[in-house]
């Protein structure tokens, strides 16, 4: 360390490193901590949480698909105040850069869990899940209307000064719409990708294999939609981006921040290898060193013509 | 504490029709390893299957760590290739395992491949000074191939398969209600399909005998982090337990008992 500099202002968030590993894939940081030292994580993102405690869908909420994975869980979680009480503290003493993600089933419950976490200390930015394709309140609604995104982010900038990162769907048919969207409802910082609506069938039971019926796909298998998507807003939108969808080693890192990732999060792919977020670093590190590049900074957008 | 393992296949071998034994060596993981725990397996390496499998751990001895596993798709299908010698990413031991009961005369009943975290779990109870009674149902004596590994360990071993083609034709719980003196027992385990499970436990319901079964779900992370494998124990509860990380060992009445 030291030779190159990795560290990464994305928005307002200060991040050591630019990878972060995404909501829901790491639950509250403490599961994967005999996996990896997750002091050296760029942030955190901790597992969507909602003003009151949700039980979450019927199982099955997983379902392996090529190259890929299914899921509804549907926002199963304690609730902002039991986060924020219970869970929170621990992962604050390890000094890990923390991001919360916050969903809510109006406008107003996004503003008031933003105003709790607000009144907290620990939290370093808000992600805004907009964009849950698994719950019927609280998800995808609001990040498929370009009028809706800007009321979320507006309503929730008012409320804080720490930075606002929504968390776009990919299930709209004009991602750059939505993205200005957010832009003109104050985020400091796009998140995207979120899971493309799915589904898979159990033939022998004739019956849809998940719970939910649909369920979000993730892993390799969306990458390409991903960087498409990442590639459009970076074009037309000047706010930084945080990319994510299918990463699974260095080179697809290297694919999204030359398409304007500015950092990147590694979700899917945690479940496969713990360490990834880890190795990942070190190997854009090591790319850097290489190519001569003296900040991550430089390869932002490279591709991009 | 779980890791991420480099584990070497010592090796891996047919030993019935779509069953296989996997011996392997990592030797924190077998230090550490609890009868009904599990481990989570990378197979093959590439994008797809992208997700670890989880396979229960068959038997652990002297840092060697046995898996039983049946060929049942893409995952199991790659994990038969493997040979001596070869790297296998493993993540364990993972999940709550059975509790070990000292003194007491104790019945193991395993459905299948069910059977396999029975035999870990009835050599740890032997060392506990138990007295135990295993009772295997296979579909025929093809599939019994664990049986000399139950008798070795001083265990007495009764079959039951379908076809008759091994010891009591039929279910092994027909053979659990016909054979075995409720008075004789104090502890039951338990794993396999849920329905013989729930059988076992409605036995056990009857006859006010505490004991403990296996679950099992579709899986991702394997510890407790992304609740995909989510499971109300009772239709009732409010809440899901998630079989990875508060399992897959449960009380015996966490399934539904048929009255």
């Amino acid at each position: 360390m030291g030779l190159v500099d990795m560290s990464v202002n994305l928005g307002g968030l200060q991040m050591q490193n630019p990878v972060a590993v995404a909501s829901g894939t790491f639950g509250y940081g403490r599961e994967y901590q005999s996996y990896i030292d997750i002091r050296k994580i760029g942030a955190v993102i901790v597992k969507g949480t909602t003003l009151e405690p949700r039980c979450g869908n019927s199982p099955p909420r997983i379902y392996e698909t090529p190259a890929g994975m299914l899921n509804a869980i549907g926002l199963e979680n304690p609730g902002i105040e039991v986060f924020l009480q219970e869970y929170l503290p621990a992962l604050m003493e390890e000094g890990v850069t923390i991001v919360a993600n916050i969903a809510g089933n109006s406008v107003d419950e996004y503003a008031l869990i933003t105003r709790i976490i607000d009144n907290h200390s620990g939290i370093a930015a808000i992600e805004l899940n907009i964009s849950c394709p698994n719950v019927k309140q609280g998800g995808m609604q609001f990040g498929t209307d370009p009028r809706l995104v800007r009321q979320v982010v507006e309503a929730v900038k008012q409320e804080t000064r720490l930075p606002v990162i929504p968390k776009l769907s990919p299930n709209v048919t004009d991602i750059v719409s939505i993205a200005k969207a957010a832009r003109d409802g104050g985020a400091d910082a796009l998140s995207m990708i979120n899971t493309l609506m799915g589904m898979a069938v159990d033939i022998d039971r004739k019956t849809p294999v998940l719970g939910n019926v649909f369920g979000g796909l993730s892993g390799p298998a969306i990458k390409p939609v991903a960087l498409r998507m990442i590639y459009q807003v970076y074009k037309e939108v000047n706010l930084p981006i945080l990319g994510g969808g299918g990463i699974s080693n260095t080179r697809d890192a290297l694919e999204f921040i030359m398409v304007g990732a500015s950092a990147i999060s590694i979700g899917t792919g945690n479940f496969v290898n713990p360490s990834l977020a880890q190795e990942i670093t070190q190997g854009l590190e090591k790319y850097l060193l290489e190519q001569g590049l003296a900040q991550i900074h430089d390869l932002v957008g490279a591709a991009v013509q | 504490m779980p890791a991420c393992s480099s584990g070497i296949v010592r090796s891996n071998k047919k030993v019935g029709p779509d069953l296989w034994e996997m011996e392997f060596t990592a030797l924190a993981l077998a230090r550490e390893a609890q009868p009904g725990q599990f481990v989570h397996i990378r197979v093959g390496g590439n994008q797809d299957p992208l997700l670890r499998r989880p396979l229960s751990i068959y038997d652990v001895d002297a840092g060697l760590i046995t898996l039983l596993y049946k060929v049942v798709g893409r995952g199991t299908e790659i994990l038969s290739l493997y040979s001596s010698d070869q790297p296998l990413d493993v993540m364990g031991p993972l999940g709550k395992g059975f509790s070990l009961v000292q003194d007491r005369r104790v019945l193991l009943v395993g459905g299948g491949v069910g059977i396999a975290p029975l035999l870990f779990l009835g050599r740890e109870l032997k060392v506990r000074n138990n007295k135990v009674i295993v009772l295997h149902g296979a579909g025929s004596k093809e599939e019994t191939c664990s049986g000399p590994k139950f008798t070795g360990l001083g265990m007495e071993y009764r079959i039951a398969t379908m076809d008759g083609s091994l010891g009591f034709k039929g279910l092994v719980t027909d053979l659990m209600e016909r054979e075995i003196d409720p008075k004789s027992i104090d502890y039951i385990y338990t794993c396999g399909p849920e329905p013989m499970m729930e059988a076992v436990a409605a036995f056990a319901a009857r006859n006010n005998m505490p004991g403990e079964l296996s679950l099992e779900e579709y899986m991702a992370c394997g510890v407790g982090a992304c609740l995909g494998c989510a499971r109300k124990l009772k239709a009732s509860d409010p809440s899901y337990v998630k079989i990875c990380h508060d399992g897959p060992v449960f009380p015996l009445d966490s399934v539904n008992i048929a009255p």
